[in-house]
């Protein structure tokens, strides 16, 4: 399976609040971050966790997220990051 | 005087039943494990059996994994590229375990925390703290991961990068620190005995003895 996206490439998380067992969290939801490496194919944890396996596999992500863009009010050195692994179809291409 | 106030603290009281009514999920656990073993899938012994396997697992396993790291540059370079095959190319078999091998630096200072649940790479580490799976560090170390390492007694100088990583999905994380000054030429063994469970979360660091 292609990856949509590459090492470096800037991205966004959907702002999206569906039902179910979701695995992105709220924190990071909107932010804008870069890819940091891309972990594999895995099983979609949505569609698992009501049994469906034979769902199409996502591309695992993890993206590097400065702690300033997370929380505006951080109190820390810029440089700080979060990295959190995130699903393919979470992503979309970072457009600011 | 502390202790005589400590002697009298312990009045052989059994610890609180924890009698009240079961959760939902405490109930569908229940019913099918016992549907299970009415069916003959497996026995009340093979349960107990896993619980007591579970729980005696250690994080000396990963501390012989940071070890080796420390000792053997080759190891390093390979586990931090891919954690489970370097792993397994030392007899530690992860299973379906993903592991990532974060490496602390004089630059960066990694600590891991799964905001969602308690995600943990039990096979290398054994159970996790209370403190990993409760919502006050998952929630905090996130939004202010200096403060809350220094409640652990970890200090992180501002020219230090802090890299919170949340084990949000299918991969599992060790943060290989740095080896403490002072201990060039240890043997293995020797090392491994510095690294804690808490240094491979992230929460400190080796000290020297």
């Amino acid at each position: 399976m292609a990856a949509r996206f590459a090492v470096g490439d800037r991205v966004a998380v959907r702002r999206a609040f569906p039902l179910g067992h979701v695995r992105t969290p709220y924190y990071a939801r909107g932010a804008v971050g870069d890819v940091e490496r891309i972990c594999g194919d895995f099983g979609n944890p949505e569609e698992l966790a009501f049994g469906r396996r034979d769902r199409p596999r996502q591309t695992l992500y993890r993206v590097r997220f400065a702690q300033t863009a997370l929380w505006p009010d951080y109190a820390g050195p810029a440089g700080d990051t979060i990295d959190i692994e995130l699903y393919e179809h979470w992503l979309e291409p970072a457009t600011e | 005087m502390a202790s005589h106030v400590h002697d009298q603290a312990h009045d052989h009281r059994p610890p609180p039943d924890e009698d009240g009514p079961l959760s939902y999920y405490e109930t569908m656990e229940i019913a099918v494990r016992e549907i299970l073993i009415e069916k003959g899938v497996f026995g009340a012994d093979d349960v107990r059996a896993a619980i007591e396997a579970m729980d005696a697992r250690s994080p000396a396993k990963g501390a012989e994994v940071v070890a080796r790291a420390w000792t053997d540059p080759a190891f390093k370079d390979a586990l931090l590229v891919d954690g489970s095959a370097a792993c397994a190319s030392i007899g530690i078999e992860l299973g379906p375990l993903r592991l990532i091998a974060v490496e602390n630096t004089a630059t960066v200072h990694n600590v891991i925390v799964c905001t969602l649940c308690s995600c943990y790479p039990r096979n290398l580490l054994g159970l996790p703290p209370d403190w990993y799976k409760a919502k006050a560090y998952r929630s905090r170390v996130v939004r202010e991961p200096r403060a809350v390492l220094r409640e652990f007694g970890t200090e992180v100088p501002d020219d230090v990068t802090v890299r919170v990583h949340d084990s949000t999905a299918d991969m599992r994380y060790i943060v290989v620190p740095r080896q403490p000054a002072g201990t060039e030429g240890w043997e293995p063994e020797r090392l491994a005995a510095l690294v804690t469970r808490d240094c491979m979360i992230g929460v400190t660091v080796p000290k020297t003895p």
